[in-house]
């Protein structure tokens, strides 16, 4: 007898793995059916990382990256819990984000966008939740950017989230969007998610958190899988 | 239950600088990379390395690979194990297909024992690249652990004729022991993905 599994990935929320209108599905998506693992030891661990690894700026986006000055752009602060299935906080688990600059500029090699860099961001940080399960991060509004997989394609307004949960089977990357953005509908990136799903990746804009005079906030709460009640068998 | 899952959403192109900063090169850390055990750890020291091809037999430039793997002794690094944490081996390794030449990814780590005492010795994998919507789940095995692969309750479940696609193949370099893993995204050779 092991203890009791995670519950499965709801394939109701998540996005199928070939969804041909983003086109770079279709020759990465696998062909042939997932096949079931009954949660061993190894699926019920997974690696941990607490407040040791997280470095004092590690947070704060809009500081990590300074070399002269202030970035450009509209200050933000972005907060939210991580929860199980149950309403349960996660704790002390790493969330990692990265994210364009203002001007919708990833510091990529790679990325080729005409749109300046800015050399006081660089656009990746990382926190660790506390015991209400709650992250927080200062940084700058990203901007929308151009990428090529359709005519006159736009990424939304997003932040990149990556989630590791106490296991294997929790470990979550996704996008934040933000409220009343014109691009979510012609996305096939955030359209890729059902519907009735995907509305959980925008974030809620929020007064309370907004801090006066200086940073308007959004409110960005995770769900990963939760837990079964009952212990299950080891697989023989 | 209560609360309903967050969808996954693709890691995209540019998750070099957030998740794996120190390989690429950028100014931040990382919290894992390709070496997951120094020479303090016991076990056999292994290299565990391959490439992640696309529908068109061609390698992918921008994957991101993470293994997750028992100590020599077979035990992890995780309170619901009870390994003791003061064991320098943390099992987490994180690497992307975009640095090296060929696009390889390459892990130094010690060859893992036998989990629960049932399973074949195994790394788990979990899988991220732009044009893939929700990561992926799969499992490296060994290919010099047959008798052990034979009786692996996991392995079980695979149709056999793609059990093949989970095995590393063992080989004696001057480096020391390098196993190598290919995955197929696609065709006769697709790599077997787990549902966990
Ligand atoms: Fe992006």
């Amino acid at each position: 007898m092991t203890a009791a599994g995670y519950r499965m990935r709801d394939w109701e929320a998540h996005p199928p793995l070939l969804f041909p209108d983003y086109k770079s599905t279709v020759l990465r998506a696998p062909t042939k059916p997932l096949v079931p693992l009954k949660h061993t030891l190894s699926e019920l661990t997974g690696p941990v990382y607490g407040h040791e690894r997280v470095g004092p700026l590690d947070a704060d986006l809009t500081k990590n990256g300074a070399k002269n000055g202030e970035p450009l752009g509209e200050r933000i602060v972005v907060t939210g819990r991580v929860l199980d299935e149950d309403g349960r906080p996660v704790r002390n688990t790493l969330v990692e984000v990265w994210q364009a600059n203002a001007a919708g500029r990833y510091i990529h090699k790679v990325d080729q966008h005409l749109a300046p860099l800015d050399p006081n961001f660089f656009g990746g940080g990382r926190c660790v939740t506390d015991d209400d399960g709650r992250y927080r991060f200062y940084t700058i509004k990203p901007g929308a950017y151009p990428w090529g997989n359709h005519h006159n394609a736009w990424r939304p307004n997003h932040i990149h989230f990556s989630l590791l949960g106490p296991s294997i089977a929790t470990r979550l990357v996704t996008q934040m969007y933000f409220p009343g953005d014109p691009l979510l509908d012609l996305d096939p990136i955030y359209l890729s998610s059902p519907a009735g799903a995907r509305e959980r990746l925008i974030s809620d804009f929020s007064i309370d958190v907004t801090e006066p005079g200086f940073a308007l906030g959004y409110i960005f709460d995770i769900v990963l899988r939760g837990r079964y009640e009952t212990p299950m068998e080891t697989p023989k | 239950m209560t609360m309903k899952q967050t969808p996954s959403q693709t890691v995209g192109p540019y998750f070099a600088y957030g998740l794996t900063a120190e390989q690429y090169g950028y100014p931040f850390t990382a919290i894992a990379g390709g070496k997951v055990a120094d020479e303090l750890c016991t076990g056999d020291r292994i290299h565990v390395t391959g490439r992640v091809f696309d529908g068109n037999g061609d390698p992918i430039d921008d994957a991101m690979i993470e293994i997750w793997q028992a100590d020599s002794e077979g035990r992890y690094l995780h309170p619901e194990d009870g390994r003791s944490s003061n064991s320098v081996f943390t099992g987490y390794g994180r690497y992307g297909t975009g640095t090296d030449p060929q696009n390889r990814f390459l892990f130094e780590t010690v060859k893992p024992g036998s989990v629960d005492g049932v399973q074949a010795p195994h790394i788990n994998v979990i899988l991220f690249m732009r044009g893939q919507l929700s990561h992926l789940y799969t499992r490296i095995y060994f290919s010099d652990e047959v008798e052990a692969n034979a009786k692996d309750p996991v392995l079980d479940t695979v149709p056999e004729a793609r059990r093949e696609t989970l095995v590393a193949r063992r080989e004696d370099m001057p480096i020391g022991v390098v196993y190598h893993f290919d995955i197929h995204m696609q065709g006769e050779k697709e790599t077997v993905f787990f549902d966990l």
